[in-house]
């Protein structure tokens, strides 16, 4: 079943956002994505250095979009982010409390 | 998958995996004697807390429905109480014993440590003497109360280590095993996917109610977004942004199949097996020791970044598809699922791993965070003292 490496994960085709799943994944990259609820591949270009845990943006997204992980609402965009960038706190909140 | 494995059947036909005798203390004050009876007889096990005076009402009613559930549990033995006068010591004494077990209750006041730590030291050595004769018997799974809670949560804890736990009781459910998730709070953003997997309009209506209940106590205290607390600083740490984010993978725990049965309230017993949802703190040790109290044996705790919590009562199986914490806090991983995310393990074969080593724990393995000592045990409180 192993093949190259995953260098992020998708839950849903649908996702806006993806998990990068190793460490050291750097500016410039090519990353492959695994789409967990399908089991297959993409690839994509990483525009900034992202940890272990942390999301990239899987397409330019626009202040007051919603951010889609798992196929549902996980929270609204405060500042523009362009496809292959770092998706956390300083451009992401919640919508709730 | 198996359906037997070794328990001790207690004198009310629960089945526990450990064989604990616990020194209980009723109260904060009664901390010091309850540590040294633990001292004096080696193997008993003291679970000292800082509550117990002056509270009332509900939260009075929680604190000993936590301690009698605690001393209830089918891992504990037999018990020994002390607190610091003898109302209360009986209150507890009373609640255990309506299980069949041995308990022994001691009040400091008129006695003092010293001659309160005596007498209970000689109960507790006659009590772990009678304990240690007690054998293992082969038990059913639908026997087996298998409890769940995540904590330092990242977001590999959404992609394997939960979804681990969620294929297991996906296969516990089918074998009539009474399982249990809570974290109230930490559903906010899939509460309704939760809504909609409750199995009729009755217990829908009983999880909107303590669901929104929650909120409104968040709503009524907050003074931010909650940013700095929900997600935690190690979640962000580790990928999570949103409470949102983290609500849904916190429910990849619940499976794919199993339906919500029933809600209870705080360290309440379930009444049938299946799956339950607890109106429970998301803290760690709170959720674990209300699991506790509730009845539940063994406990599935997946994480992200690291938590290295156990219980006192409870042996908490880790559960770490993150790769860097696998590496770097091995001795505090007993299921690694990392695996998952780079496709060298499918999630039906994650859920076995997982299922294969409850079956070793309930067996008789000790998990990580009982060889490494972890013995959390942490009393919610509803609100201020009397």
């Amino acid at each position: 079943m192993s093949g190259a490496v995953i260098h992020c994960v998708l839950h849903d085709p649908k996702d806006s956002v993806g998990v990068v799943v190793v460490e050291g994944v750097k500016a410039g990259q090519t990353l492959t994505g695994l789409i967990l609820d399908e089991d297959r591949t993409l690839t994509l270009s990483c525009t900034e250095d992202i940890p272990l845990g942390h999301k990239v943006a899987l397409r330019d997204m626009a202040a007051g979009d919603t951010v889609i992980k798992y196929g549902v609402d996980i929270g609204k965009v405060v500042a523009p982010i362009k496809a292959g960038q770092h998706a956390h706190v300083h451009n992401i909140k919640t919508k709730r409390w | 998958m198996q359906s037997k494995f070794w328990g001790y059947r207690r004198e009310n036909n629960r089945v526990g995996v450990r064989n604990h005798v616990l020194v209980l203390p009723v109260d904060d004050l009664s901390n010091a004697a309850a540590e040294a009876v633990a001292h004096n007889v080696k193997g008993a096990l003291a679970i000292p807390h800082p509550y117990g005076r002056l509270q009332f009402g509900a939260d009075l009613e929680l604190h000993f429905r936590t301690l009698i559930g605690a001393g209830s549990n089918p891992n504990v033995a037999a018990v020994v109480v002390i607190g610091i006068e003898e109302g209360w010591t009986k209150r507890a004494v009373d609640g255990i014993a309506a299980t069949g077990k041995p308990v022994k209750g001691f009040g400091i006041e008129l006695h003092g440590d010293h001659d309160t730590i005596m007498r209970a030291s000689k109960a507790a050595r006659e009590l772990l003497q009678w304990a240690s004769e007690k054998q293992r018997v082969e038990c059913d799974l639908k026997e087996l109360w298998v409890s769940c809670k995540c904590g330092e949560s990242d977001t590999t804890s959404g992609c394997g280590s939960n979804p681990t736990v969620g294929n297991a009781f996906d296969k516990l459910y089918a074998a009539g095993s009474t399982l249990v998730f809570g974290e109230t709070t930490e559903l906010t953003g899939g509460e309704d996917i939760v809504a909609a997997r409750c199995r009729d309009e009755r217990v829908r209506a009983d999880f909107r109610r303590v669901f929104d209940r929650y909120q409104e106590v968040i709503n009524r205290h907050k003074t931010t977004d909650l940013s700095d607390s929900q997600p935690t600083k190690g979640n962000i740490a580790g990928g999570l942004t949103t409470i949102e984010e983290k609500a849904l993978g916190n429910i990849q725990k619940i499976g794919k199949r199993c339906t919500v049965d029933g809600v209870l309230d705080k360290a309440e017993a379930p009444t049938h097996p299946g799956l339950w949802f607890m109106d429970s703190s998301s803290a760690a040790a709170e959720m674990v020791t209300l699991c506790a109290a509730a009845g539940f044996v063994v406990h599935f705790f997946p994480t992200g970044q690291g938590n290295v919590i156990g219980n006192p009562i409870l042996p908490v199986i880790k559960i770490c598809a993150n790769p860097r914490t696998v590496r770097t806090m091995s001795e505090h991983i007993d299921v690694d699922t990392s695996g998952l995310l780079q496709r060298d393990l499918t999630m039906d074969q994650a859920g076995d791993k997982l299922l294969d080593m409850m079956f070793r724990t309930v067996n008789g393995r000790l998990t990580a965070a009982e060889a490494l000592g972890h013995r959390e045990f942490v009393l919610t409180r509803l609100y201020e003292s009397a």
